[in-house]
């Protein structure tokens, strides 16, 4: 067979503060966005599913975390941003974007608010240097100071529906008070740390972000104390699986350069109602009410052949869109994927044509329907 | 990482099995750790011709979908039934109850003769090492 193994990850990647215990884990390890992250510590889908049920121990420690400070930070970042931070009480956060002045998506965000004056931008990995260089530069002028703590933070996410069963006794917060999209400085195992209800799995949950030193040890009592409750470590594997049923976008696939928040369905984080103008406000105003180009669908495959990134979509066997992710979905037994397509035909595909709709896989049209997003919604 | 050594192998992580004029053929234990939970298998159907080195079939894990080859010439005899249900057998077994196919091997009088052009397992083992994280 081809050989699905990547390149052997550089010995230059960036190890997070956790290398040593996923080395002891025995996990599979893979160079992401210049880091070495666990891949995979056994079965990935039996890692998401243990996130579905009971929960899952995650380091995301190489998600970029930058700082915004001063007394102008929050102006600054209603500037750079899509969304209204000024808006946002300290000790919450909000899920939010950075576009550059054509509209087109630099990054899709979570800004920590931690005080009047402090803010935190939680990046992709991949972007966190751009969204550095652009956050700099739209704060040049204002009282406010961006400052790259990514090597400061570690993180952990535990996710699922036991994930505060698990926590509770290791922390001083009172978890039924924590808010969803809240975040605020708490202890756990002892350890000080900024807690955050949030996640990227949909599921409840919470992000730790650590001292790195301290990381091992929190990750080592989580571990403990989630093992009688079905808790496993997981990797990013298991993450794009789950943030795929979850309809959650990813940026290089759903989200990017060319498109804007609404393209990919999210025009909601753009905050027109804000004062003042921000980058992209008067492009994306246009593209906002413009006639969509394409529109982001969910199609689930009806055979087990998988559609994946970059793959045709076809209608009546001519193009009609492109694959952005696609994977075996674990929770639904098919494969899902989300596309864009153009609106014409969403709206037909939406208005049955069974038959109609196919994926190019490998150069066989393989049928697929049109299903609503998410493809996964927690139980209530 | 296991490499049974009765076991004939390719450079495409396929490894065969000869008994008398047929072959049995399935993916190696550093494969399947490679691609991650495998599931599905598109095998050759029975009666397929195949040829040494073309690819012959897919298959597809949670993260990427990889090309078959067949390691030998003939025909496909059988084509493993579990699979359709439980592919993930590929996984936890993958030189028993994971096999992928079997090919009634061309030019053999049936004497259990090794096709040309295999890997020992010494050989292949050499071909990964250092291939482990």
């Amino acid at each position: 067979m081809t050989d699905p193994r990547p390149a052997d990850p550089a010995a230059s990647a960036r190890r997070t503060p956790l290398a040593d215990v996923h080395a002891g884990l025995g996990a599979t390890l893979t160079e992401f966005a210049g880091w070495l992250m666990p891949l995979r510590y056994g079965s990935e889908t039996a890692e998401h599913r243990a996130v579905r049920s009971a929960a899952g121990l995650f380091d995301l420690s190489h998600m970029g975390e930058l700082a915004v400070t001063g007394p102008d930070a929050a102006g600054t970042l209603d500037y750079a941003l899509t969304g209204y931070l000024s808006s946002l009480k300290p000790g919450r956060a909000r899920y939010t974007m950075i576009c550059a002045a054509d509209g087109g998506v630099l990054d899709d965000l979570i800004v920590y608010r931690l005080a009047d004056t402090e803010f935190l931008v939680v990046a992709n990995a991949a972007n966190t240097a751009p969204v550095l260089a652009a956050l700099t530069e739209r704060a040049a002028g204002r009282a406010a100071e961006v400052t790259d703590r990514t090597a400061g933070y570690a993180l952990i996410a535990v996710q699922g529906p036991r994930s505060a069963e698990i926590l509770g006794p290791l922390t001083d917060a009172v978890l039924d008070e924590v808010k969803y999209y809240a975040g605020y400085p708490a202890a756990v195992a002892g350890a000080p740390v900024l807690l955050a209800r949030t996640g990227y799995t949909g599921e409840d949950g919470f992000e730790i972000f650590a001292r790195p030193d301290d990381a091992p040890a929190i990750w080592a009592a989580l571990t403990t104390a989630g093992a009688p409750h079905g808790l496993v470590p997981a990797g990013l594997a298991a993450r794009d699986t789950l943030r795929l049923e979850a309809g959650m976008p990813l940026y290089g696939n759903e989200l990017g350069p060319d498109l804007t928040p609404f393209d990919a369905g999210l025009g909601r984080v753009v905050r027109f109602d804000k004062p003042g103008d921000f980058v992209g406000r008067a492009a994306l105003q246009q593209r906002g009410q413009a006639a969509p180009q394409r529109q982001l669908v969910g199609l689930a495959g009806q055979s087990r052949r998988v559609p994946r990134h970059g793959y045709g979509v076809l209608w009546d066997g001519a193009p009609a869109g492109t694959i952005t992710s696609g994977a075996p979905s674990p929770t639904l037994g098919t494969p899902v994927a989300m596309a864009y397509i153009t609106p014409d035909v969403a709206q037909a595909a939406a208005d049955g044509g069974d038959g109609r709709l196919a994926v190019d896989i490998r150069g066989r049209a393989e049928p697929a329907r049109l299903v609503p997003l998410p493809f996964y919604r927690r139980p209530a | 990482m296991s490499v049974p050594e009765e076991l004939h192998y390719t450079a495409e992580h396929e490894w065969v099995a000869v008994s008398g004029a047929i072959a049995s053929v399935g993916i190696t234990d550093h494969a399947q750790r490679a691609l991650g939970d495998v599931v599905f298998v598109q095998a050759p159907a029975p009666g397929t011709r195949v040829s040494a080195g073309e690819a012959c079939g897919e298959v597809e894990s949670t993260k990427s979908v990889s090309d078959l080859f067949s390691p030998v010439d003939g025909e496909v005899t059988e084509i493993n039934p579990e699979l359709e249900d439980d592919p993930g057998l590929v996984n936890s077994d993958p030189y028993g109850a994971g096999w992928l196919f079997k090919v009634s091997l061309a030019g053999t009088d049936g004497d259990g003769d090794v096709p040309p052009g295999l890997l020992s397992a010494a050989e292949y083992t050499a071909l990964t090492a250092g291939d482990e994280s």
